[in-house]
């Protein structure tokens, strides 16, 4: 590896990203349906909560698990589904020319992905803090900055993953979307603690990085509710979520080999409309 | 690296292909039989030159340009970009190369141009200031200045394609595989096009090729210095287009306008004269005489002839075999 590789290759990350990150700027309309609509839904949640008078923690939980639905749909939808997408804009096959490693591109869309995303979900979450009147109560900055970055990186190497095997599925990946969107939250316990599911339910669940990720940032938001609600101690968490981080990175950079290889010879990879 | 030789790779040919072969198998049996789209080509293109591919729809054109750039594997043969094998050096064949297709619709249309070129040249690694350098340079040369800060998505077919041309020049490949670039496009977008490619590999002393692929005849008769008929997946024809035409033995026709001729006669009799028509037009008080040579030589006899009877020339002209006349030949049909 050169110096020379090596800066070529994070120019790419930095050119790939930039469109994700000047188009937050200038696509407004993201305010309104990516805070307001996702805002509806936790309000719905954090109404039954009050209403059921479930301790003050819960509309909390909502509204975290509010926050991290940005993150989930833009691993679906901005990541899993879009190197198919540029296959059918023809950018595909000139990120393919282009001499550099695949996972360039892949970076970049997360890093572009990332930095969208966590502006909409730090808008969710303090306007839900305001509107509803949340306290929290964080007593570890340092470790949910870590259990962040873990769940993150994690979660986004998941969505690399994903984006070259929904190659596969071409024009089937818009339904492989849809499938895994609510049964997600469901699983994930975007709207609940995910114990509530039982321990073997939330330990299939926590394949997906956002269970964990989402299960430790609680705990952290939220010490005092201690063992009551948790899945696993924050320690065990973060380990998982570290072992998740190097798992999906290297499955992914396996799977655009073989997907490279396979579009290479069965000539699908620049085709569109397949 | 699998380079054929490392050193001198300069003195390779730009473009090589031995035996190149790519069969298309459909996924399922039931969805049909495989397709042949390259069969055993052999093509040579030298450095320095301005290469045309031209053949109908389905010929195996834009195959034998994905092989090349390193986005398909043969099925059986070798192909060399740059000296590097395209299978197994396609690291060493990427940095060398760059391709622009007709009707492109590559890039983001949220992006303004100048922010879509400049994020195309980082995946080569090209420092930002460097490639807003070039951008701003080529929208100049292009007429586009006025349009680097509007987004790519309000730009017209003629003005977005210009764009793609741009993306595919400003890296600065060795060598730009241009697949139907003026497709679609306007008398005025095709020829800044035209003149910029041929510039291009004009200035650089050798050091830059081009290989196009084109529908259109008189674009690669106009470019081309060399070009390959292909149909079929087979390269059916290869040369100059001077030598290509001469490869249709046609019969010429050979008009000539004069001042009013009343004696005609003999004319038909000349050697290398097949048929000989012509028209004698009283208001105007010219006469035309049409001819079918089957050897060019007769002209000089013709118009000695003309002369000698007092007649004056007013307007002479013959008609050469064309690009689409050999393609018809090779072909057996033209393009639809």
């Amino acid at each position: 590896m050169t110096e020379t590789w090596l800066l070529r290759n994070l120019r790419a990350v930095r050119g790939r990203a930039y469109p994700r990150i000047v188009g937050a700027n200038r696509e407004p309309s993201w305010v309104f349906f990516d805070i307001v609509l996702p805002l509806l839904t936790v309000a719905a949640y954090a109404y039954i909560y009050k209403f059921m008078d479930a301790p003050k923690e819960f509309v909390g939980f909502v509204i975290l698990g509010g926050a991290m639905t940005a993150f989930w749909l833009n691993i679906l939808w901005s990541m899993a589904s879009q190197l198919y997408w540029e296959k059918e804009t023809g950018n595909l096959s000139l990120f393919m020319m282009a001499p550099i490693s695949r996972m360039s591109i892949l970076a970049g869309m997360a890093v572009g992905g990332l930095f969208f995303t966590t502006l909409r979900a730090a808008s969710t979450m303090i306007i839900g803090i305001v509107v509803f009147g949340i306290t929290l109560s964080l007593s570890d900055p340092l470790m949910l900055i870590l259990v962040f970055i873990v769940t993150m990186i994690a979660l986004y190497g998941m969505g690399m993953m994903f984006a070259s095997l929904y190659l596969v599925f071409g024009r089937e990946a818009y339904h492989v979307s849809n499938l895994m969107t609510e049964p997600i939250y469901l699983a994930s316990g975007f709207y609940f603690p995910v114990k509530a599911l039982g321990f073997w339910a939330a330990a299939g669940a926590s394949i997906i990085p956002i269970t964990l990720g989402l299960d430790a940032l609680r705990q952290l938001f939220y010490p005092l509710t201690g063992e009551q609600y948790q899945f696993l101690p924050v320690t065990v968490e973060v380990a998982i979520l570290a072992v998740l981080c190097v798992m999906f990175i290297g499955l992914s950079k396996l799977s655009l080999d073989y997907m490279e290889k396979l579009g290479k010879s069965t000539g699908r990879l620049t085709l569109r409309w397949q | 690296m699998t380079a054929r030789s490392e050193p001198g790779k300069n003195m390779q040919p730009a473009v090589e292909t031995r035996s190149l072969t790519r069969v298309f198998h459909p996924k399922k049996k039931k969805e049909g039989k495989s397709v042949t789209a390259l069969d055993g080509v052999d093509l040579k293109i030298n450095r320095g030159e301005l290469f045309g591919l031209l053949g109908p729809n389905g010929a195996g054109k834009t195959t034998l340009l994905k092989i090349l750039s390193t986005l398909l594997l043969p099925t059986t043969g070798k192909a060399f970009v740059a000296g590097y094998d395209v299978e197994k050096d396609f690291v060493a064949v990427r940095k060398r190369i760059n391709m622009i297709s007709g009707g492109e619709i590559s890039g983001y249309g949220l992006l303004t141009v100048r922010e879509n070129l400049w994020m195309f040249s980082q995946f080569y690694g090209i420092k930002s200031a460097e490639a807003f350098s070039r951008i701003d340079e080529m929208l100049d040369l292009f007429g586009m200045a006025d349009k680097k800060n509007e987004k790519v998505r309000t730009l017209s077919t003629g003005q977005r394609q210009k764009m793609n041309v741009i993306r595919g020049f400003v890296t600065d490949p060795e060598i730009i595989f241009l697949d139907e670039p003026t497709l679609g496009l306007d008398v005025n977008a095709s020829r800044v096009i035209r003149e910029y490619i041929v510039d291009w590999v004009r200035k650089k002393d050798g050091d830059k090729t081009v290989l196009l692929t084109t529908h259109y005849m008189a674009e690669a008769d106009e470019l081309c210095d060399r070009i390959a008929i292909i149909d079929g997946g087979r390269i059916l024809a290869c040369d100059t287009p001077e030598n290509l035409k001469k490869l249709v033995r046609m019969n010429r026709t050979f008009k000539l306008d004069v001042t009013f001729m009343k004696d005609k006669s003999s004319l038909g009799s000349i050697k290398g004269v097949d048929n000989f028509t012509y028209f004698d037009d009283s208001e105007k008080e010219l006469t035309s005489l049409k001819f079918v040579l089957s050897d060019e030589a007769a002209v000089s006899d013709i118009v000695s002839l003309v002369l000698g009877r007092g007649a004056k020339i007013v307007s002479l002209q013959k008609t050469e075999p064309t690009l689409e006349d050999v393609f018809i030949k090779m072909v057996g049909k033209g393009f639809e």
